[in-house]
């Protein structure tokens, strides 16, 4: 029997004591306590000195600016363990859904697997090969990472605090288009992904590139749209503002986020972040059995772990947009802590969980759905932008200029016409007469002599 | 020769109109998956082994790992050193020396007897070859060495892989005992693996 519950525990609390008890373990106590002491002492005997540094410190942390900047330092770190544990939880999850047990050797439930992980992305030999680009074969990948972070600044994670005898924005940067600024962001990703098919200097490499850019500008578009109705309901391209606007109620309980306003356009929109992230089910940029890994074949070490870091960072980022735009940021209902009103430290803190939660939400149905659907074929794919997610885009666009026409954007028509729109565009899906697939479409009907005949196909004279 | 009614022509079924809506194909897919995730999570749904504290229950009588040369009831070797083994071995991994026995009741015994468990593709001929039932493979599959030549078991190491697995895996038929005896177990119809 495989150790469960209170033996497990018990395993684990006797693996900690021994992690103690060892001599390693009791020297980095030691060298722990004996710096604190150090710390400590020597803060005691320059006190006096210490006292103005400490309050400009303080000064410093309590502008704008300074919040910025200790936001955005301890943004990079935290998102950066999240994306390293993101990737434990994506194996924990495909093997449940596959009924094994995943990573469960590195530490308690293998929680230091993430840390094995990226000793390995260091300590790896770095091979760059003898025919790639090589400026290109090194910035694809720094690319990749650093569009993935910077989308980060305009998110605005806890509302307004009150510090210091200042407001201030829990945000790294606030501008008026944020939105557009995370939209311009997101689709530099892209870059990183065709250069790094191109500087490989491989055809799969180069498939794999040439592939993410289709699929990017196919998909741009739906995105684009989706946006485009959230600003004209809302007036505004400031996600704060649109957090805000969101922390209503109608008839009292239901909060008024855009997600019952427009659920079609949510669904679209979250399909389109899939895409732009390639994800399954849209990772022909990768696609390991046709393409072996695609735009990374040729990518080892640190820099595979940058696109690999790039990719989960860049879900993240899309996950945190799709939840300000359509579930209300930080914003959850009948918690007066995360109200507008509230400005308190525990208060921000409180909405930064709220919104870290919607995006814990997000990443797991990513990771489900990735576990569950197989990979489009890349006619299938254009197909479902082009003749499905464009039109059903644009008739919701429609809707919202009518109804913004009417006065009306926020009333609950917009609910009755997505519904109306789905309905209609899954019944003319269901009712046409079509093959569903191009290869079905593009097949010539079977003659005698002709091209589709067996007898030719088998190599056979008739 | 490939003919016209030799052809298969296969073409996927045509999508009914429910399948073409996609969408609850999709969330049917998702619900069958989160049953998966769910049972694994709270009712332990999980297949995997955990190797080193967990071992597979093996099928003894057929499981194919490591030799070892069978003992008769007088703790002599079994083997006659008739070649037989070294004959049927596809891989080339057995290598006999025969001496003449120093015992009365066979003609021959191996002086040396040497399987290379690297060259050993575990197919099981040798054990089928054996008239006298003298070579075994064993359920023990976790077998190390630090270098090629530890990897080649001598008679004594086959030997003593046997003291460790009789209790595990009995000798098939513990009366077959030496060369002698092989003509009472025909008369008494004793099945086996050999005949003669």
């Amino acid at each position: 029997m495989a150790p469960t519950g209170f033996t497990q525990i018990a395993d684990w609390a006797g693996w900690l004591w021994r992690g103690v008890r060892s001599r390693l373990g009791l020297a980095l106590i030691g060298l722990g306590v004996a710096f604190l002491a150090v710390v400590v002492a020597l803060v005691w005997i320059f006190a006096d000195a210490l006292q103005p540094v400490g309050a400009d410190l303080i000064d410093f942390a309590t502008s704008q600016f300074g919040f910025s900047v200790i936001l955005a330092l301890v943004l990079f770190g935290v998102i950066n363990g999240v994306v390293a544990y993101c990737i434990y939880y994506e194996r924990k999850i495909s093997a449940w859904i596959q009924d094994r047990r995943g990573p469960n050797r590195t530490g308690p439930w293998g929680f230091f697997q993430p840390v094995a992980d990226g000793l390995k992305f260091v300590f790896k030999e770095d091979v760059i090969p003898a025919h790639v680009d090589k400026v290109l074969f090194v910035l694809a990948p720094t690319i990749a990472f650093i569009v993935a972070f910077v989308g980060w600044a305009v998110i605005p994670w806890g509302g307004q605090v009150q510090l210091g005898g200042h407001l201030l924005n829990v945000q790294v940067a606030g501008p008026d288009i944020g939105l557009l600024y995370i939209l311009g962001v997101g689709s530099m990703g892209v870059y990183g992904v065709v250069l790094g098919g191109w500087a490989s200097n491989n055809k799969y490499s180069f498939y794999g590139g040439i592939r993410a850019t289709a699929q990017m500008l196919s998909y741009e578009i739906p995105m684009g749209v989706c946006v485009l109705i959230v600003v004209l309901t809302m007036g505004t391209l400031r996600l704060e503002d649109i957090t805000v606007a969101q922390t209503g109620y109608w008839a009292g309980w239901i909060p008024q986020w855009n997600v019952f306003l427009h659920p079609v356009a949510f669904v679209i929109l979250f399909i389109t972040v899939l895409a732009e992230t390639n994800r399954t089910p849209f990772d022909l940029a990768e696609a390991e059995q046709e393409l072996v890994g695609g735009f990374h074949t040729e990518y080892s070490a640190l820099k595979f772990g940058m696109f690999f870091l790039g990719e989960y960072a860049h879900m993240i980022t899309g996950s945190a947009f799709i939840a300000v735009l359509f579930l209300g940021g930080w914003h959850f209902p009948w918690i007066p802590w995360t109200q507008p009103e509230a400005t308190q430290w525990y208060a921000a803190l409180a909405k930064m969980v709220v919104l870290g939660l919607k995006i814990v939400c997000f990443l797991f149905v990513m990771m489900w759905l990735r576990w569950t659907v197989l990979r489009f074929r890349f006619d299938q794919l254009m197909r479902l932008a082009w003749l499905c997610l464009i039109p059903m885009t644009l008739a919701l666009f429609v809707l919202t200029v009518v109804l913004l026409y009417l006065g009306e954007p926020r009333s609950i028509w917009a609910t009755i016409g997505n519904v109306v729109i789905l309905i209609v565009s899954m019944g003319y899906a269901a009712l046409r007469n079509k093959p569903v697939t191009g290869r079905q479409a593009n097949m010539p009907p079977i003659v005698e002599g002709g091209l589709g005949d067996a007898r030719i196909r088998a190599g056979v004279s008739a | 020769m490939i003919r016209d009614e030799d052809i298969l022509e296969i073409r996927p079924p045509a999508l009914s109109p429910a399948e073409r809506l996609y969408l609850p194909q999709i969330i049917g897919g998702l619900w069958r998956t989160l049953v998966h995730l769910v049972r694994n999570l709270f009712a332990g749904g999980a297949m995997t082994v955990q190797y080193p504290e967990q071992k597979r229950k093996l099928r003894v009588e057929n499981y194919r790992g490591v030799h070892r040369l069978n003992r008769d009831e007088k703790d002599r070797v079994a083997c006659v050193a008739c070649f037989m083994c070294s004959t049927a071995c596809p891989a080339h991994c057995i290598h006999i020396e025969a001496a003449e026995s120093p015992w009365d009741d066979r003609e021959k015994y191996p002086a040396k007897f040497d399987i290379d468990e690297l060259r050993c593709i575990y197919c099981g001929m040798c054990e089928e070859a054996c008239p006298v039932d003298a070579i075994e493979l064993t359920p023990h599959y976790d077998l190390v060495g630090r270098s090629r030549e530890e990897m080649i078991l001598g008679k004594e190491e086959l030997l003593a892989v046997f003291d460790e697995t009789k209790n595990e895996k009995p000798r098939k038929n513990p009366r077959i005992t030496g060369y002698l005896n092989t003509g009472h177990r025909q008369a008494g119809g004793e099945g086996g693996a050999s005949q003669g």
